[in-house]
């Protein structure tokens, strides 16, 4: 089985605090710690799992900058077969149909029997692999938490839906799916699986490479602009205690006792 | 104006709770509109679904077919590219059969996709102006998209409240001769439940909550003294769960447990939509996290900044210590 997963280096919010620039036209970059998208990080694991059951290769895939190589190495690391960068000027602005088209036009370049994507990464859009899915015609399932590779080029997966409850699906090959945390274990990665791959060469494609014209990706063509971010308006907002830890934990204990806790 | 169109899931003949709030989206897109609600499924459930819609949507547009029992995306998906006129507006529940069916539906309708929208602040000629969230809900985004050529939307749960209004006794137009035959490379099998577990959180009035800021698994000990001395029990969110330290049947969420407790410690909880879904009855919340930027202060009724792995051990020895003759 050749599998593709398409992965994104992101800033990882659970350990950064995020802020914005004074104009609001972005966040402040240059202190925060960024790390392979989780789900994404999941969905490699399963990629070489299955490729460990079924055989087959698994090519890990990244639309972005130089900068981002460290994650394909990263996944490389790991176990991945392969790493490539897809990048180009044209590319930046682009909206998620954008990173979809530039998906489908590598896509098609290869052969690939199952791609997947992270169930979302830190925009929480959650799209791509569902555009890129229908931009190639293959059938598609989001919130993956389970993959069996069936015989005559089908798989079974199940869906995390409400309540913990799974939804069972088979699906055929080619398909898109879209990984949701917690479907495996992922490995461990350390500095000395990372210095062995550190000098395999990563191949780059741009725009001419994969034909894609300018007006199809990037700014020009994003449907769907941000105008701004802005720190969200507290709706009620926390009463937030300041005093010593001793302090707040009186007071936190005045407030049990007044709400009926330990009685 | 485009014509707005809601999607509306349902189950065992109940319109999902988002029908009201697409409804009132809708009005926010263009206080004009008259939205028309698109539900698909088969057999008595679906009539029953139409029936309770009339009361709210002025039409209502039906897909019956056998082969809808089971809300399949990519069935609907191209039932619903049938249907539609050009350049429609189509907003669906950003749950998980929102998240499956709407990017394709956006590329199939060759119309914008914009997820997860939490607010709507309207349009300036062709474009429509919206409120989305990033980076976990930390910081909120105005995006602006063009609505052109159509847009498909896909609502935050609860991000907008159901509007007051008298029952419309709307009409049912029946669009299920107009989709065609069926075929999908995807098909449904089964539903599986969850499982339960050693303990009913559900059934607990104090829940001591854990977060990704335990940080490992020889650290629950800690949440689990705190709650023995409360008389409380152990729930959490999604990355403890997907890190293997507590079970499953523990997690509050949307793809959890729903909890309605008296009082909730979410300790080291970022505060996630899908995790505050799963919290409802209004409980007192108390929140400790080490990030003052956490959106669980939002939420929160008290909020302290605080390392959880030093707090909690000295909220623990100080409620032994006031109610030691008491606790267990």
């Amino acid at each position: 089985m050749e599998i593709l997963v398409c992965v994104r280096r992101v800033p990882d919010t659970s350990e950064n605090e995020i802020a914005l620039n004074s104009a609001g036209s972005d966040i402040e970059r240059d202190e925060l710690v960024y790390s392979i998208n989780e789900p994404d990080n999941y969905a490699v694991e399963e990629a070489l799992q299955i490729a460990a059951r079924v055989g087959g290769t698994v090519t890990v895939v990244t639309v972005g900058g130089e900068d981002d190589e460290e994650i394909l190495r990263r996944q490389m690391a790991m176990g991945a077969n392969h790493g490539v960068l897809i990048t180009d000027g044209s590319f930046a602005g682009s909206d998620g149909r954008g990173i979809a088209t530039i998906l489908k036009a590598f896509v098609q370049k290869g052969k690939y029997d199952l791609i997947m994507t992270g169930v979302q990464a830190e925009d929480g859009a959650a799209q791509v692999g569902g555009m890129l899915a229908a931009l190639l015609d293959y059938p598609f399932a989001s919130l993956v938490n389970s993959i069996e590779v069936l015989e005559g080029g089908k798989l079974k997966i199940s869906r995390e839906i409400e309540s913990g409850n799974k939804e069972m699906n088979e699906i055929d090959l080619p398909c898109v799916l879209s990984i949701q945390t917690g479907i495996n274990e992922p490995r461990y990665v350390g500095m000395k699986g990372i210095r062995a791959v550190a000098s395999v060469p990563i191949p780059t494609y741009g725009a001419a490479d994969l034909g894609l014209e300018a007006s199809k990706v990037g700014t020009a063509a994003a449907k769907v602009k941000r105008v701004d971010y802005f720190v969200p308006t507290a709706g009620r907002g926390a009463e937030m205690l300041r005093g010593k830890r001793e302090e707040n934990i009186d007071k936190l204990l005045e407030l049990f006792a007044r709400k009926g806790v330990m009685k | 104006m485009a014509q707005i169109f809601a999607y509306i899931m349902s189950r065992a003949g109940v319109p999902d709770d988002s029908a009201a709030e697409l409804a009132a989206a809708a009005k926010k897109i263009d206080a004009a509109a008259s939205p028309t609600a698109v539900v698909a499924g088969w057999g008595p459930d679906l009539d029953a679904v139409c029936s309770a819609l009339r009361a709210s949507y002025a039409e209502v547009w039906k897909i019956a077919n056998d082969a809808l029992s089971y809300a399949n995306p990519e069935l609907i998906r191209k039932a619903l590219v049938k249907i539609l006129p050009p350049a429609s507006i189509v907003l669906l529940s950003h749950g998980h059969f929102g998240m499956d069916l709407s990017p394709g539906l956006s590329i199939k309708l060759n119309a914008t996709y914009v997820p997860d929208a939490l607010g709507i602040e309207g349009i300036e000629g062709n474009h429509l102006k919206l409120i989305r969230q990033e980076f976990g809900g930390q910081v909120s985004a105005h995006v602006r998209c063009d609505i052109s050529s159509g847009a498909v939307i896909t609502i935050r749960p609860g991000a907008f409240k159901p509007l007051e209004g008298a029952p419309v006794a709307g009409n049912v137009v029946d669009k299920s001769g107009e989709v065609g035959a069926f075929t999908a490379g995807r098909r449904y099998l089964q539903t599986i439940l969850a499982e339960a577990g050693d303990v009913d959180i559900t059934k607990h009035s104090i829940l001591v909550s854990i977060g990704r800021g335990i940080q490992e698994k020889d650290n629950v000990g800690i949440a689990r003294e705190l709650a023995d001395a409360l008389g409380a029990a152990v729930s959490c969110s999604r990355p403890v769960v997907d890190a293997k330290w507590l079970d499953k049947s523990r997690q509050v969420g949307s793809s959890g447990k729903t909890v309605k407790p008296k009082v909730y410690l979410a300790c080291g909880i970022s505060g996630a939509f899908q995790h505050l879904a799963g919290i409802k009855g209004n409980p007192f919340i108390v929140a400790i996290n080490k990030n003052p930027k956490a959106p669980i202060f939002q939420v929160a009724d008290v909020g302290i900044v605080d390392d959880l792995l030093e707090f909690l051990p000295e909220l623990t020895n100080k409620v032994r210590e006031t109610h030691g003759a008491t606790a267990k």
